[in-house]
């Protein structure tokens, strides 16, 4: 019985903390603009703006044989959807890549139609691509290759050879059927919206507490320290889960990105991962009491860390290693792989409950901190 | 009754060179309001943290009703009542909603609620004002919603973190009167001020400079210490500055001010009263004991003010065309939406005058200042500096100008030669010139000691130095002054003057603001800004005067000041 008034009143006092929480969020329009506009332009931005996949490369094309097996495969470069070919001589098209006009050059020697025919398929086409950007340099040869091997095809056709027994390379795409980059990068960017409303929304409003001395009063009160945690955690909470389910249904419903998981399995994974984002948070204005440095704290203890180190845009497996290592202390690493995976392929358990536990072992980690960094005094 | 006891109480902040508060030991008592007084860094705000159990003691003790703050806070949380220096409360949240959530803290329920609202919101006259959002209420208004919230749960230990700062006079004789009230029900009210006015009205005080207690009994104890030292010479014929200036030249003589058309003395310690001959004040002049104030027995105790001479005035040539208008406003209006910060002012400042806005905060002085420097652009009405309009060539118009911001707008992390510096080279000094301004400065104002100190970590009176070093190095005919001593202990505040009295008596012109009402009486002429309006214009002594009713003949700047707002409003 002795227990119960002092259980009441932490209730009354988290109530009214997180009623005036909720009432600061509802007016404040940069909290509304961080936790449903941002997000929205955020996936707009990654739907339209960004689109890993190359298409419509322009290259150059020298032809310095006229044959007519030269004048075919030139047509089926030109034909190929993902190129854009410009004709011209070498030294134009050289000129052109070193300014940038083009990407690359499919050179077709003088000797092509003589070699074709004195030693049969050994003719060979040159393809000078830019190395100075590596991933579009990649694209340019792939489609050159494409657009030689139906070349090929088309002249065994017209000869009237058999189809040869090839051993060749089919490529399938499981659970994105078409290599979409935009079924990854949409449900991608969710953690970085998380990671917005989860650090740095949260480490400003704190930091703004202390800045106005609204702090200073409300430990002058009975509130303890786990009322003043709580009662920031919660409405923050709701907040991001609230976004995250915008963004969700935007992406399902408006873009089109498949949407396999089941609910609750990503509402638990997003829970906790919000979790260690708030925990983050507390953890930055409980330090630096002021909004610029926590501000400045946030973006660069998870807002870069999420978009860099989680996987989303870098290749974990192509980094260093000692930055590989670090990637396993980085939550979003495990969000953006779970998050993935929920929404390409589904409920994976063995994969699901692993980042799931990392996840909720940061969760602990940050949340904790914070709970030993936070005093009920000011020094 | 003890409701406070400290004993030996110190608090040190690590990388602070004095510790803020030194083996303090008082006394705080029910019944009475306890006026913490001292200049800003005395350690008044960190004291009532103390007490509030937000920091923790380096040494000594303080137990609040018995109990030690820190380890009982759970019980004295319901004993002590805390209001912030800085409005603690929710801007974003309405009147009602703020009270709600700290009643809610303190556990102010049910029936009792209901009552406690009823009689906090007639206590404060804030019932029509429940529904509007904290951040929208006026100065005055803020700081009784901040005591309504603090009084909830019935505290016995009100503390009151220099809760007259940004009020405007009416609302902190409200206030004051308010917490009258308070201790008559028997609360003990801590009560901090930098106004040293205030203190005079406390029942007993604390007076703290630097951390160290320098006096802690009744004010009057303190002031009876100055008795019969205290002087004022009237009617001077002739210049009142360069009398002020010769007077404080003598052996017998402490310190002096201006006050309007006369000079305030304070006699060293059984000293005899100069003559008004001695002084060679005019014929008609008279020197008059009168009641010695606060300030009086807070100079003799820091060791009596600074000389009346001025190295900074030596340095300047006199400057031509006394008497001419070379600051002018005319209609200047400034709106922010459909608020007017500054609403029609018109004034004229003379060349070797002081003009002062006196006005609380948010009165719309700083708004005016910064149209007079062509730092924002008026709505209607035009600026003047030396003939030249702001609008048109406000760089020009600066050239002439010397600005002192508020706190001293100093780059803290930056050494003293390095700012020097820095705004000789801002002001366009070049080459040969530029190094003389700079040594000439160090000179003038001793700062040679501290040239490779960063400004942050200066004494505030050299800070005050280096501050009015960088607004005069380019020899400006006008200085603008924004609160240049608020928060500053009275010597540091004399020395100031002593420069400001100096270099108008060679012919610069000083614009000042001030909330302070006693530093206005150094001006030559005065407006009362209130509202964004100025409701009166005249010299210190004609708006006294114009303010005498039956009831106060004799009224100060802020009985003034309460009386021409309440004509004003008719």
């Amino acid at each position: 019985m002795a227990n119960r008034p002092k259980k009441s009143a932490f209730f009354r006092r988290l109530l009214a903390l997180c009623r005036k929480e909720s009432v600061q969020i509802i007016r404040d329009p940069t909290s509304i603009l961080i936790a449903v506009v941002l997000p929205l332009l955020l996936m707009l931005i990654f739907a339209f703006g960004i689109n890993l996949d190359s298409s419509l490369i322009k290259v150059g094309l020298v032809a310095e044989d006229s044959g007519v097996e030269v004048q075919r495969l030139a047509a089926s470069f030109v034909g190929s959807p993902y190129l854009q070919v410009i004709t011209g001589a070498r030294p134009e098209m050289e000129l052109a890549l070193r300014n940038g006009r083009i990407r690359g050059i499919i050179v077709i020697g003088n000797d092509f139609t003589d070699k074709l025919e004195r030693f049969g398929d050994s003719a060979s086409v040159q393809v000078i691509t830019d190395g100075a950007e590596p991933n579009t340099a990649n694209f340019v040869e792939a489609y050159a290759r494409g657009a030689w091997q139906v070349w090929q095809k088309e002249r065994a056709a017209a000869r009237g050879l058999p189809e040869r027994p090839e051993i060749g390379l089919e490529s399938r795409f499981w659970y994105n059927p078409s290599a979409l980059s935009r079924n990854y990068i949409i449900p991608g960017s969710i953690t970085l919206i998380m990671t917005v409303i989860g650090a740095l929304l949260t480490s400003l409003v704190i930091a703004r507490e202390w800045e106005r001395g609204t702090m200073e009063a409300l430990l002058s009160t009975a509130m303890t320290r786990s009322e003043l945690l709580l009662s920031k955690l919660i409405p923050y909470y709701f907040l991001g889960i609230i976004s995250e389910s915008i963004c969700i249904a935007f992406a399902t419903f408006v873009l089109h990105v498949p949407f396999r998981g089941p609910l609750l399995a990503t509402w638990l994974v997003s829970s906790f991962f919000l979790f260690s984002a708030l925990g983050l948070g507390l953890l930055l204005s409980t330090a630096t009491r002021n909004q610029f440095n926590a501000a400045q704290g946030a973006l660069n203890a998870a807002f870069l860390p999420s978009m860099m180190l989680s996987g989303l845009l870098y290749a974990i497996n192509s980094m260093p290693v000692a930055i590989r290592v670090a990637t396993y202390l980085i939550p979003a690493r495990y969000f953006v792989d779970s998050i993935l995976t929920l929404f390409q392929a589904g409920y994976v358990p063995k994969l699901f409950w692993l980042d799931v536990a990392f996840l909720a072992g940061s969760s602990v980690f940050f949340l904790g901190l914070t709970a030993v960094q936070t005093r009920r005094r000011l020094d | 009754m003890a409701v406070v006891t400290l004993q030996e109480l110190t608090k040190e902040f690590p990388g602070n060179g004095h510790p803020a508060l030194a083996a303090l030991t008082a006394q705080i008592n029910a019944g009475v309001i306890t006026g913490l007084v001292g200049p800003d860094g005395a350690g008044k705000t960190t004291l009532m943290r103390l007490i509030a159990g937000l920091l923790t003691p380096t040494s000594g003790k303080i137990e609040v009703d018995g109990r030690d703050p820190i380890r009982d806070a759970t019980e004295l949380q319901d004993f002590i009542g805390y209001m912030p220096q800085r409005f603690g409360l929710y801007e974003d949240l309405t009147v009602g909603e703020n009270l709600g959530l700290y009643a809610d803290l303190r556990g102010v329920l049910g029936k009792e609620r209901e009552e406690t609202f009823e009689r906090l919101l007639k206590f404060t006259d804030l019932a029509q004002f429940t529904g509007r959002l904290a951040g929208k209420l006026s100065g005055g208004m803020k700081q009784k919603l901040g005591l309504a919230c603090a009084l909830l749960g019935h505290p016995k230990l009100l503390l009151l973190d220099e809760p007259g700062v940004g009020v405007d006079p009416i609302s902190r004789r409200e206030l004051w009167r308010m917490v009258q009230d308070l201790i008559e029900q028997g609360i003990a009210v801590m009560w901090s001020t930098a106004y040293l006015d205030e203190a005079e009205l406390c029942g007993e005080v604390l007076l703290l400079n630097e951390g160290k207690l320098l006096f802690a009994g009744e004010p009057s104890e303190l002031t009876g210490r100055v008795k019969e030292r205290s002087l004022q010479v009237r009617n001077i014929s002739g210049n009142r500055r360069q009398l002020l200036a010769r007077a404080l030249k003598r052996q017998e003589i402490m310190d002096g001010v201006i006050q309007g058309r006369n000079v305030r003395l304070l006699l060293q310690e059984d000293a005899k009263a100069p003559s008004a001959e001695e002084l060679s004040a005019g014929a008609d002049a008279e020197v008059a004991p009168v009641k010695p104030r606060f300030e009086d027995a807070f100079i003799d105790i820091l060791g009596g003010g600074p000389g009346g001479d001025s190295a900074l005035a030596a340095s300047l040539d006199k400057m031509a065309g006394h008497g001419e208008t070379v600051i002018q406003a005319e209609h200047l209006t400034k709106k922010f939406g459909d608020f007017a910060a500054t609403d029609d002012v018109t004034f004229k400042v003379a060349r070797g005058e002081i003009f002062g806005l006196l006005g609380p905060n948010g009165a719309g002085k700083s708004t005016t200042f910064k149209m007079m420097c062509g730092l924002l652009k008026p709505t209607s009405g035009t600026a003047h500096v030396m003939g030249i309009d702001l609008k048109r060539s406000a760089s020009d118009a600066r050239q002439h100008l010397g600005y002192m911001a508020q706190k001293f707008s100093l780059y803290g992390n930056l050494t003293v030669g390095q700012n020097l510096d820095f705004f000789s080279g801002v002001y366009g000094l070049k080459g040969k010139k530029r190094q003389e301004m700079v040594s000439e400065m160090v000179e003038i104002f001793s700062l040679k000691s501290y040239n490779d100190s960063t400004a942050d970590t200066l004494p505030l009176g050299f800070k005050q130095r280096l501050a009015l070093a960088c607004a005069v190095m380019h020899r400006p005919d006008i200085l603008f002054l924004d609160e240049p001593t608020s928060g500053v202990d009275p010597v540091t505040r004399r020395e100031f003057w002593t420069h400001i009295n100096g270099v108008v008596e060679k012919g610069v012109t000083v614009l000042v603001t001030t909330h302070f009402m006693d530093e206005a009486e150094y001006c030559d002429r005065m407006a009362l800004v209130f509202r964004g309006r100025l409701i009166a214009v005249g010299t210190p002594d004609d708006l006294k005067e114009s303010a005498a009713t039956d009831e106060q003949p004799d009224p100060t700047m802020e009985d003034a000041f309460i009386e021409l707002i309440r004509r004003n409003r008719g």
